[in-house]
């Protein structure tokens, strides 16, 4: 489903990425794994589209089409969805104004119909409900005065209306107490398909537990240098990075 | 702008079901997708009806103004009114405010038309309005055929110089309701006009106050009798079409006690390379107990995109709260234009009278933008409220200028003023002026402003969900206006949010 090849990419002229190498198959949960500074968010923000990210070698490929010739509205119309470490904050914009505009900008793009008000909250209230997301929180300004928890699940909620192909958790632990950890990935795992990819990446093992990775790979320095099973997220917990790195990388 | 209130209306209850089932989120997601839909429109009210025109000679004198009198067969007094402003404004220079942030290449005032009316007009039924002129109303979309009317709403159509319909009028005469152009109430209504015409801005007011006294042609003429809840919106749609004309509309209106009233004007004016001035005049009065809710939509062509053409919007808004609980709201969202300078004021005369200012400015390309209020208490008790949200993008400037004045009689006066604006992108500005004076040791006056920028992250994180950069951009930018949009007539808010979104178009690389 996506294949990334020899992946270099540069931010304020540095090399953050430096020939990364990751193929994900359909229906596939792969976990990056990897220290600060490893370049884990950069990853997230190229296959996003962020700018000020600048692809200076290699190639992104999902499900054939050249992904890094996409715009952000154009990749996650494509199925794209990157749910970010940090949302966002949008004054005055309602919470579901702002879901109900995506949703449909994304339909639209597919060329299904697009859901009026009514449909729209009637889709997004069985959603929310098992995200624990209230009534309430929808008619919020975006993100303005969530706690890190509401943050994280509003995320979770929009990845679960969006319906995404290919979805990447960027650290959506952090901040999370273990109850907001466990809706979370719960929602998460509700999502698992055979047709749908995800890559999550983290810190921690942490995550782990509650969403099972097919692989796990050990990005350093901007390559991955080890990839193995879910033991390998195991092994990193006990053993620490420079415990599981191969001589050469560490 | 009233365009598509009745296709709205439909629309909207397109499902049979009554308003109030429709809570608050729905309408908010529902008006968020017409932005979507609507988004895209470029200045699509940039025609020219051809339709054969009388004119004035060109030019200003003494001669003209009696020309345009003598057009509307005004009695003697109007006529030494217009004559004596005009003496004053020649006195005046003609050297026009200076105070304000707007530069402009100075305007010969003697090469421009001061009347300019369809040759077909005159007072008759709306059967006989010229087809050419209901042609340019439909496709602005405000039929004026009662049958194909907008549903609660009447209408006064004035076209350059003239009032070419009024809708509606004999069902708001049957409530007493007084509701046509201020030529007609000249003729119909001299002792209402003659009590209240300049009793709210003076003749001697301002320079183009002054002006508009001198050579005002039409405009909206409005009487709410004792106690009466006028039963449809009222709104005025005012249309440039001839080139090189001025527009000069005055327009009245008056609350008697107990009485209440929502008026609405929309404005459009074809694309012209030239610049056209349009010096308006507005007074309100509101006595005991009366409420006037004031709505604007200023859409008035802006020039293109290096700052050719545009319309000078140089316009002089007051209301005065005469009565005691008395209550004056200026509502408006100014987007067109190329210089808009204007700043609905209240008096607050009456005990306990409210004055509430609502606003929405937005300037892009080369638009600039001096726009605020007045609020003056007098009276014991009095309140005000300012909302300014001013979003300015391109090369645009836009400024807020407000006054609160607490004199020493008016005890207990209370004020609170917010004051917003948004940037976007790296080459426009926006100032804020308050002046605060307050001669009375018991008010209260706040004043909160904020200054901020459509952030990149905000705007990547939209597009990484599927939204595209311009409609991010009205979807953020209505989101900074809310409290604004919140406080105007329902189907003119949808209309309103949508004019944000086309006023943006290509504000962001």
């Amino acid at each position: 489903m996506l294949e990334i090849k020899n992946l270099h990419a540069t931010v304020d002229g540095r090399e953050i990425l430096n020939g990364l190498d990751l193929t994900i198959g359909a229906g596939q949960v792969h976990a990056v794994m990897g220290p600060n500074g490893s370049g884990k968010s950069t990853l997230s923000y190229v296959l996003a589209g962020r700018e000020g990210y600048q692809v200076t070698e290699g190639s992104v490929t999902f499900e054939g089409r050249d992904l890094l010739a996409l715009k952000p509205e154009e990749r996650a119309r494509a199925g794209i969805f990157l749910a970010f470490q940090y949302p966002v904050e949008v004054p005055g914009v309602a919470s579901a104004t702002f879901l109900k505009t995506a949703v449909n900008a994304v339909r639209k793009a597919r060329g299904e119909k697009e859901y009026d008000a009514f449909e729209f909250l009637k889709l997004a209230k069985a959603k929310r409900e098992a995200l624990g997301i209230s009534e309430e929180m929808m008619k919020r300004a975006l993100n303005v005065g969530f706690s890190g928890g509401e943050k994280k699940r509003n995320e979770v909620m929009q990845m679960m209306l969006l319906e995404p192909k290919f979805m990447v958790l960027d650290e959506t632990d952090s901040g999370l107490d273990v109850d907001a950890l466990r809706v979370v990935a719960a929602g998460v795992n509700a999502m698992r398909r055979a047709d749908r990819s995800m890559l999550v990446i983290t810190h921690y093992q942490r995550l782990l537990d509650y969403i099972t990775p097919d692989v796990v790979h050990i990005l350093s320095r901007g390559r991955i240098v080890r990839s193995g099973g879910p033991d390998l997220a195991r092994e990193l917990e006990a053993k620490g990075y420079a415990g599981v790195m191969p001589v050469a990388a560490a | 702008m009233c365009r598509p209130l009745a296709r709205r209306r439909a629309r909207i209850g397109r499902k049979g079901r009554p308003m109030v089932e429709r809570n608050a989120e729905a309408r908010a997601a529902d008006n968020a997708a017409q932005i979507d839909a609507l988004v895209n429109e470029k200045y699509r009210y940039g025609f020219v009806t051809d339709i054969e025109s009388d004119f004035a000679p060109k030019g200003l004198s003494e001669d003209i103004v009696r020309f345009i009198s003598a057009k509307k067969n005004e009695p003697q007094w109007l006529l030494d009114w217009r004559l004596k402003a005009y003496r004053l404004w020649l006195s005046l220079g003609p050297e026009e405010p200076a105070w304000a942030k707007i530069s402009y290449p100075k305007i010969d005032y003697q090469d421009a038309y001061y009347y300019a009316a369809p040759k077909s007009t005159g007072p008759k039924s709306l059967d006989e309005v010229d087809p050419e002129l209901l042609k340019t109303y439909e496709k602005l979309g405000i039929p004026l055929a009662e049958r194909a009317a907008l549903a609660g709403i009447a209408v006064d159509a004035v076209f350059d110089s003239v009032s070419v319909a009024t809708t509606f009028k004999d069902k708001l005469a049957s409530m007493g309701v007084i509701f046509c152009s201020i030529s007609e109430a000249v003729r119909e209504h001299p002792e209402l006009v003659r009590k209240y015409l300049g009793s709210v801005v003076p003749y001697a007011d301002n320079f183009f106050a002054t002006l508009n006294s001198a050579v005002f042609t039409d405009g909206s003429f409005v009487y709410i009798p004792k106690g009466v809840r006028c039963p449809m919106e009222l709104s005025t749609y005012f249309r440039i079409n001839a080139a090189k004309t001025g527009q000069f509309e005055r327009t009245l209106i008056i609350a008697d006690e107990g009485s209440h009233v929502s008026y609405l004007e929309g404005c459009t004016a074809p694309m012209r390379d030239e610049n056209q001035l349009h010096a308006a005049v507005v007074e309100l009065v509101a006595l005991d107990d009366a409420e006037i809710k004031y709505s604007t939509v200023q859409n008035w062509y802006p020039g293109d995109a290096e700052g050719k053409g545009g319309i000078y919007n140089f316009v002089t808004k007051r209301g005065a709260c005469r009565g005691r609980n008395s209550k004056i709201s200026w509502t408006q969202v100014e987007t067109g234009s190329a210089i808009t300078w204007k700043y609905p004021s209240c008096i607050l005369q009456g005990d306990h009278s409210v004055g509430e200012f609502y606003s929405i400015a937005i300037t892009n390309n080369r638009q600039q933008a001096d726009t605020g209020t007045k609020m003056i208490h007098i009276g014991k008790n009095t309140s005000s409220r300012i909302i300014s949200k001013g979003i300015s993008a391109g090369r645009s400037s836009a400024t807020y200028r407000g006054l609160v004045r607490v004199l020493p009689g008016a005890e207990g006066a209370r004020n609170h003023t917010q004051c917003d604006s948004l940037l976007i992108g790296p080459n426009c500005a926006a100032h804020t002026v308050p002046y605060i004076e307050s001669r009375n040791p018991s008010a209260h006056i706040e004043h909160e402003a904020t200054t901020s920028k459509i952030s990149d992250d905000q705007l990547f994180y939209c597009r990484s969900r599927g939204i595209g950069t311009e409609d991010a951009v009205a979807l953020i930018v209505n989101g900074f206006c809310r409290e604004v949009l919140q406080v105007l007539p329902m189907e003119f808010a949808v209309e309103a949010q949508k004019l944000v979104g086309v006023s943006l178009e290509g504000s962001v690389g």
